[in-house]
């Protein structure tokens, strides 16, 4: 692979039911790439909870995920609130979703603690007001 | 041991199976998604009272073995379409949490 591929995914913030499709697309694409299970667990997990905060926070966003030789990085974009305090955000079990969230199973305050636990290398940018950019990488 | 193996033994009930001869080798019990995400290692079996649509997405992200609904919980036909085109096999069990997880601790 020394050519970089690319895909690109719009994050519907009004389906909670379907949040979740861009992940599954591609696990299913990094599969038939023929990465390591482990690599695929990591990036599908961390995808998904990133979209699953998109959905619940910011109404919805935009994913574009890359695969090269070293790695896969994905880049969740949204124009939602922003994080106010990111610190806070990190810690385990920390929460600002209501309670309809919390009775499909989300809510935890897990997150963003997954997206980092998951990644090899993650960083936030936010501004209150304008939205949140997540760049996540995952390396082999 | 085998999904398959497990339904046999345990007495549990198959409820979507399209790769019985999925291997287990541990279990995880919760309802908090994330904190199954964070914690359930792929190849467990996952013990949950959740029914809704993102228990199929969540078990086949974290590369669950099997999904094992406690509490004889059931599921819509639509959420059971879902599982069998993701490959995602669920099971369920007539008991709580705690004495499933108890009756798959023999076997594993």
């Amino acid at each position: 692979m020394s050519d970089e591929l690319t895909f690109h995914f719009d994050v519907d913030g009004e389906n909670f039911t379907s949040a979740g499709h861009a992940s599954v697309k591609v696990k299913k694409i990094l599969r038939e790439l023929g990465l390591d299970p482990e690599t695929i667990r990591k990036v599908s997990i961390a995808m998904y909870e990133g979209e699953i905060n998109m959905v619940i926070h910011a109404g919805g966003g935009e994913a574009d995920v890359s695969v090269d030789d070293k790695g896969v990085t994905i880049v969740l974009k949204d124009s939602g609130p922003g994080i106010e305090d990111i610190d806070k955000a990190m810690e385990e079990g920390f929460s600002t979703a209501h309670d309809n969230i919390r009775s499909l199973g989300f809510g935890a305050g897990m997150g963003l603690p997954n997206m980092k636990r998951y990644s090899d290398e993650m960083n936030i940018e936010s501004t209150v007001g304008e939205g949140t950019t997540i760049t996540m990488k995952v390396y082999y | 041991m085998k999904v398959s193996e497990l339904i046999e033994k345990a007495g549990f009930a198959a409820v979507t199976l399209p790769d019985a001869g999925r291997e287990i080798k541990g279990a995880y019990a919760g309802d908090l998604l994330s904190w199954v995400m964070g914690r359930a290692k792929a190849d467990d079996a996952w013990i949950t009272i959740m029914s809704n649509i993102n228990v199929v997405a969540v078990a086949s992200l974290a590369d669950v073995a099997c999904v094992v609904l406690a509490e004889d919980v059931e599921l819509d036909e639509e959420i059971k379409q879902t599982a069998l085109a993701k490959e995602i096999n669920i099971i369920s069990s007539g008991m709580p949490m705690y004495e499933t997880a108890l009756e798959i601790g023999k076997f594993i």
